[in-house]
C-alpha cells in the first residue's frame, strides 16, 4: 500500500456539502407535506376533563385534529419500554397522544395536521382543553417523600431500586483505620443538539409502502417500532436518517411519540406529512439527563487505599421510562473509574417525577459516577494530607492486572471487565502537561498579584463499543466506485471519511473512490445505532472484515484472471498487481466486470464480462459457493465492551468580587486505543469538553415548584458561547485494546464525562471549602463563600 | 375564517432575483428554506440566539428568523449558498471550515460561515482573542469552538495568500 490513511487527519468527505449548503437534514424535505404542530400540556399533573375543538375547525388550511381518541390499533397503546431490566419493577410509558392523564408539561395531547406549520399552530392555539390539575411531584426530594403520586399505580414514586456488592463493603468501612461519608448532587440538563428531532412520513398508497425519514440515532429501531406500531410488514417500511445536526444521546430514544404519529398520520391522510420541533418542544418534550443525589461512606487506609465504598444514589428519571434505568446503571458501575477499591457496595433507587422523562445524554451516568467518585478521592486526599494524584495512584488498577475484573455486570448485560488502559502512565503524562508539581509556585505568583487560582483533577473509564452488533457492507463497482454501507447513524462524527479510511486501507484503493452510507434501512437493514461511543469501534471493525471479505475475493479472481497465486497479488491504488513484477497487474474495477458474468452489455466495461468474452467453459459461470459481485458483508459482534480511560485537569481562577470561574488552562490525557483519525478524535473531545464546561458552570434544568421548566430557551438555557470555552490542550496515548480487529476504542463521549469533577475539584482547591453540589453558578460560589466565612 | 392575505415579495438573493407571495408574517429564514427552497440557512431557535440562521442582508450579518420576508423585499440577501465560488469551488471562509474540522454535524456552519464572511470584510486579520469575540454570537453544540476560531484564523490565511474568492 502507498498511502496508508488508518492514523492520519484525513480532511471529512461530507465537509464539502455541509459548508456550502447542500446538507440535507430534516426540515430540508418535503416543502410540500402537511404539517404537523402539537398541543402540549402546560401542567406538571393533570387529568384531561374536556378538548373543546369548536374555535379551531374553520381555519383555513386545517386538515386534521386528533386526540387520544381518534388513535387506532397498536398507536393506541403505551410506547414501548425498550430496555426492560429485572430491577425495573415499575416501568411506565407514556401514549403517543396523552391518554386521561398528563405527567409533565410539554406531553402531547392533540396533534393537528395542516397546510402549513404557521396554520397548525393557530389551530393548536384555538383549542381549548380543561384539566382537572394534579399536585406535581417535581425533584428527588418531593419524589422520595412521596407525598403525591407521579403514577397511581406505583407505591412511592420508585421505578427501580437495585443493591450491587463486590465483598463486603460495610464490614470494611466499619474495621477501616479512617472514614468519611459525603452527599454529592448534580442537577439536570440536556443535550441540546443545535437541531431538534424531526419527523417526515410519505406514504406510498398503490404498493401500501411507507417511507420516513427522522433525524435519529437509530434509523432501524425507529423502522422496527412504526412497523410494528402500524402494523404493516417489516418489508414495507424503510427509514433513513439524513443529515442530523447533533445528537448527543436524545435522538437514541425511538419511538418518539411523533415517530409513530406522523407516519400513522401520513398513512391515514394518504398524503406526506411533516413536523419538525421547535426549540421550546425540544426543551419541554424531548429528554434531559444528570440529576442524581449521591451518599458515599468511604473506609480507607492511612496509605489513602480505599478498603470499603459505600454508594447510595437517587436517580431522577422524570415521567416515563421508555428507556429503562440505563443511566443509573451506569453510574453503579462505571462509578469505580481506574481505581480498585477492596469492597464496593452500590445500591440506587429510580424514581419518578412529574418532568421531561429522562434518557442519556452523552456521558450517561458517568458525569455523576465520576463526580462522586473523584470528589471522594479528593475528600481523602485532603483528610489524609496527601497530594491528590497521590491518592488516585495508590489506588489505581495497574496496567499488569489487566484485563481486570471489576466483578459486577455492566450495561450491556455483560461482566465489567476492563480490556486495557495504563493509568499510571496517563497520570504521569497528564501531571507533566499541566505542571502539576511546579503548581504551588503558580499559586503563590497569582497569590502576590492577589489573584485566586486552583487546580483540579479527575479520571474516568468509559465503556465503550456496547454490543449487540454492527454490520458493513463493502461493494466494488465496475467504474471503480466503492460503496460502503452501514446500518447505524451519523450525527457528525464523520463517519463518511474515518469509514472510507479504513475500506481505503484494507482494499488498498483511494480514499476518493469510497462512498459512505449510513443510517439508511434500505442499504442496510440490520443495526443498533449510534450511542455509547459505539460507532467507530462496532461499525469501523464489521466494515474492515467486510473489507477483508472482498479483497480475498478481488485476489482470488484476480489471481485466476494472471494466472498466479492470490497469495502473490497485493493491490495499490486500486490496481491488483504481482509484488516484484508491476506489469502483471488487473485493475480491481475489472476485476468488479469479472465477478459478475453477464448476458447483456451495457457498457464498453461490461462487454468484457459477457458470455462470449469470459469463462471457463468446463464450470458454470459463478462457481458452487460463489455469488456474483465484488462485494461483502459482515458483521461485529464483541464478546464485552472495550474500555476507553482519560484524565483531565483545569487550572481556574476565580474573581474575587464576583466568584466567577476563568479558566486558565484545561488539558485532556485520552487514550482510545488506536485512532483512526486524530483530527476527528481531537473534535471529538473539544465538543465533549464544552459540554463537560457546560454542565458544571452553566447548564441546568430549572424548574419550578409546579413543574414548570423556566428556562426553556436560549435566551435562558445557558449553553456556552465561544467565550466559555476554553481552549483545550490533547495529549494522547493508546494502548490498544486486544478486543478487535482494530484495536479501537470508542472516543464520542470522553470529553464530557470528568467535567463536573474536575471543576469541582479546582474551586475547592481554589476556594479551600468543600463543592458537593454542581453545576455552580457564581452566585452560588459568592453564597457559598459568605455562608462558609460566617460559619468559620 | 378568511384565507390569510398574500404578499408579493421579491428579493435578490445570491445575486439573482427570486420571488413568492407569501403571507404577512413568513419568516425570512422560513421563506428562504421553504418559499425559495435554499435549505443552507438554518433555523435552530427562531428566538434570535443561537445564529444558525444568521443571512448577510445587502452585506450586513441579519438572523433571518427575526425578520418578516416582507420587510426585506427589494433587497439583496447572500445566503451561505452564495458564498461558493462561481466556478462552483468553495469560498474562502468554507474552505477554512474543511480545512480547519470546523464543523462536525455542519448545522450551525452556514450562520457561522455568514457571519464570518462579513467579520473579515471589515477586520482581514483577526488575532485569535478577536476571532474568538467574532464568532462569539453564534451557537455551536458540537465543536467546543475551538477549530471554528482556528478556521477564522485560516480563512484570514487565505485571503492573504491571495487565494480566490468570487465574494
Ligand atoms: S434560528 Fe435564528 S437565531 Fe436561532
Ligand atoms: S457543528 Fe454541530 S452544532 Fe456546530
Amino acid at each position: 500500500m502507498t498511502t496508508k490513511s488508518f492514523g492520519e487527519p484525513i480532511l471529512r468527505k461530507e465537509d464539502p456539502r455541509l459548508v456550502s449548503g447542500q446538507g440535507r437534514y430534516l426540515d430540508d424535505l418535503g416543502h410540500d407535506a402537511l404539517a404537523a404542530a402539537f398541543l402540549r400540556s402546560p401542567h406538571a399533573s393533570a387529568r384531561i376533563l374536556d378538548i373543546d375543538v369548536t374555535d379551531a375547525i374553520d381555519v383555513p388550511g386545517l386538515i386534521g385534529i386528533y386526540t387520544y381518541e381518534d388513535l387506532e390499533g397498536r398507536v393506541a397503546e403505551p410506547l414501548p419500554l425498550l430496555i426492560p431490566h429485572p430491577a425495573l419493577l415499575n416501568g411506565r410509558t407514556g401514549y403517543p397522544l396523552a391518554n386521561e392523564y398528563v405527567r409533565h408539561v410539554g406531553e402531547a395531547i392533540v396533534m393537528v395536521i395542516a397546510e402549513d406549520r404557521y396554520v397548525a399552530e393557530d389551530v393548536v392555539d384555538l383549542i381549548k382543553v380543561s384539566y382537572e390539575i394534579l399536585k406535581p411531584v417535581v425533584g428527588i426530594e418531593d419524589a422520595k417523600a412521596a407525598h403525591n403520586a407521579v403514577h397511581s399505580s406505583v407505591p412511592n414514586n420508585v421505578s427501580a431500586h437495585s443493591v450491587k456488592e463486590v465483598g463486603d463493603a460495610r464490614a470494611m468501612i466499619k474495621s477501616a483505620p479512617h472514614k468519611l461519608s459525603l452527599d454529592l448532587f448534580i442537577e439536570r440538563s440536556a443535550c441540546s443538539p443545535l437541531e431538534g428531532k424531526g419527523v417526515y412520513a410519505i406514504w406510498e398508497e398503490d404498493s401500501q409502502e411507507l417511507r420516513l425519514w427522522s433525524s435519529t440515532q437509530t434509523s432501524t429501531g425507529v423502522r422496527a417500532a412504526v412497523a410494528a406500531k402500524l402494523d404493516l410488514p417489516l418489508q414495507k417500511v424503510e427509514c433513513i436518517a439524513p443529515d442530523v445536526g447533533g445528537g448527543f444521546g436524545v435522538k437514541i430514544m425511538h419511538p418518539w411519540p411523533e415517530e409513530v404519529l406522523i407516519p400513522w398520520a401520513a398513512r391515514k391522510l394518504k398524503r406526506p406529512v411533516k413536523w419538525s420541533e421547535d426549540r421550546r418542544e425540544h426543551f419541554i418534550s424531548s429528554a434531559h439527563e444528570r440529576a442524581q443525589e449521591h451518599h458515599i461512606e468511604v473506609g480507607f487506609d492511612e496509605e489513602g487505599r480505599i478498603l470499603g465504598l459505600d454508594v447510595t444514589f437517587f436517580h431522577d428519571n422524570g415521567a416515563y421510562t421508555p428507556y429503562g434505568i440505563i443511566i443509573p446503571l451506569i453510574t453503579s458501575t462505571q462509578l469505580l473509574g481506574p481505581y480498585k477499591p477492596a469492597s464496593y457496595r452500590v445500591e440506587f433507587t429510580s424514581l419518578f417525577t412529574n418532568t421531561v422523562l429522562v434518557i442519556p445524554y452523552r456521558g450517561a451516568g458517568r458525569p455523576q459516577g465520576v463526580f462522586a467518585m473523584e470528589r471522594t478521592v479528593d475528600a481523602i486526599a485532603k483528610y489524609l494530607k496527601l497530594d491528590r494524584t497521590v491518592v488516585r495512584e495508590r489506588n489505581f488498577i495497574q496496567p499488569h492486572e489487566m484485563p481486570y475484573d471489576l466483578g459486577l455486570i455492566f450495561q450491556d448485560g455483560r461482566p465489567l471487565e476492563y480490556d486495557s488502559g495504563d493509568f499510571p502512565a496517563s497520570m504521569a503524562m497528564l501531571k507533566k502537561m499541566v505542571g502539576w508539581d511546579d503548581f504551588e509556585t503558580m499559586r503563590s505568583e497569582y497569590a502576590a498579584m492577589g489573584r485566586k487560582i486552583g487546580i483540579g483533577v479527575a479520571c474516568y473509564v468509559e465503556g465503550t463499543g456496547v454490543g449487540p452488533y454492527e454490520g458493513g457492507f463493502v461493494q466494488v463497482e465496475t467504474s471503480g466506485r466503492i460503496n460502503v454501507a452501514t446500518g447505524l447513524t451519523s450525527q457528525g462524527q464523520g463517519h463518511q471519511t474515518v469509514f472510507a479510511q479504513i475500506v481505503a486501507d484494507e482494499l488498498g484503493v483511494p480514499i476518493e473512490d469510497v462512498f459512505v452510507t449510513t443510517g439508511d434501512t434500505r442499504r442496510f437493514p440490520y443495526a443498533v445505532g449510534t450511542f455509547a461511543s459505539r460507532a467507530a469501534v462496532m461499525s469501523g471493525n464489521a466494515i474492515a472484515l467486510a473489507a477483508r471479505q472482498v479483497r480475498d475475493k478481488a485476489l482470488r479472481l484476480a489471481g485466476e484472471a494472471l494466472e498466479c497465486d492470490p497469495q502473490d497479488l497485493e493491490i495499490v491504488d486500486g490496481i491488483i498487481r504481482v509484488k516484484g513484477d508491476h506489469a502483471k497487474s488487473i485493475a480491481l474495477k475489472t476485476v468488479a466486470v469479472l465477478s459478475n458474468p453477464l448476458r447483456y452489455a451495457f457498457d464498453e466495461s461490461a462487454k468484457a464480462a459477457t458470455q462470449f468474452a469470459v469463462g471457463d467453459t468446463s464450470k458454470p459461470p459463478v462457481p458452487e459457493d460463489q455469488e456474483p459481485g465484488l462485494e461483502g458483508k459482515d458483521y461485529y459482534s464483541p464478546m464485552a465492551s472495550t474500555f476507553a480511560n482519560g484524565m483531565h485537569a483545569v487550572i481556574i481562577e476565580i474573581l474575587p468580587e464576583t466568584a466567577e470561574v476563568k479558566i486558565l488552562r484545561y488539558v485532556v490525557v485520552h487514550d482510545c486505543g488506536r485512532v483512526i483519525n486524530p483530527m476527528i478524535v481531537e473534535g471529538q473531545i473539544h465538543g465533549g469538553v464544552a459540554q463537560g464546561v457546560a454542565g458544571a458552570l452553566y447548564e441546568r434544568m430549572a424548574y419550578d415548584e409546579s413543574g414548570q421548566l423556566q428556562n426553556a430557551s436560549f435566551m435562558d438555557f445557558l449553553m456556552p458561547y465561544s467565550t466559555e470555552i476554553p481552549t483545550v490542550e490533547a495529549g494522547h496515548l493508546e494502548t490498544p485494546s486486544p478486543l478487535n480487529p482494530l484495536g479501537i476504542k470508542g472516543a464520542g463521549e470522553a470529553g464530557v464525562i470528568p467535567g463536573s469533577a474536575v471543576f469541582a475539584s479546582a474551586i475547592e482547591d481554589a476556594e479551600g471549602f468543600e463543592i458537593r453540589r454542581m453545576p455552580i453558578s457564581p452566585s452560588e460560589l459568592w453564597e457559598l463563600r459568605r455562608t462558609m466565612k460566617e460559619n468559620a | 375564517m378568511n384565507p390569510e392575505e398574500l404578499f408579493l415579495v421579491e428579493i435578490t438573493v445570491n445575486g439573482t432575483p427570486l420571488s413568492a407571495r407569501v403571507p404577512a408574517r413568513r419568516l425570512l429564514s422560513d421563506f428562504l428554506r421553504h418559499d425559495l427552497r435554499l435549505t443552507g440557512t438554518h433555523v435552530g431557535c427562531e428566538h434570535g440566539v443561537c445564529g444558525a440562521c444568521t443571512i448577510l442582508l445587502e452585506g450586513k450579518p441579519v438572523r433571518g428568523c427575526l425578520i418578516f420576508a416582507v420587510s426585506v423585499a427589494g433587497s439583496a440577501v447572500t445566503t451561505v449558498e452564495g458564498l461558493v465560488n462561481n466556478d462552483g469551488s468553495l469560498g474562502i471562509v468554507q474552505r477554512a471550515f474543511h480545512e480547519s474540522h470546523g464543523l462536525q454535524c455542519g448545522f450551525c456552519t452556514p450562520g457561522f460561515i455568514t457571519t464570518i464572511h462579513a467579520y473579515l470584510k471589515e477586520n482581514p486579520h483577526p488575532t485569535e482573542e478577536e476571532a474568538r469575540e467574532a464568532i462569539a454570537g453564534n451557537l455551536c453544540r458540537c465543536t467546543g469552538y475551538q477549530n471554528i476560531i482556528k478556521s477564522v484564523l485560516r480563512a484570514a490565511e487565505l485571503i492573504d495568500s491571495g487565494v480566490r474568492d468570487d465574494h
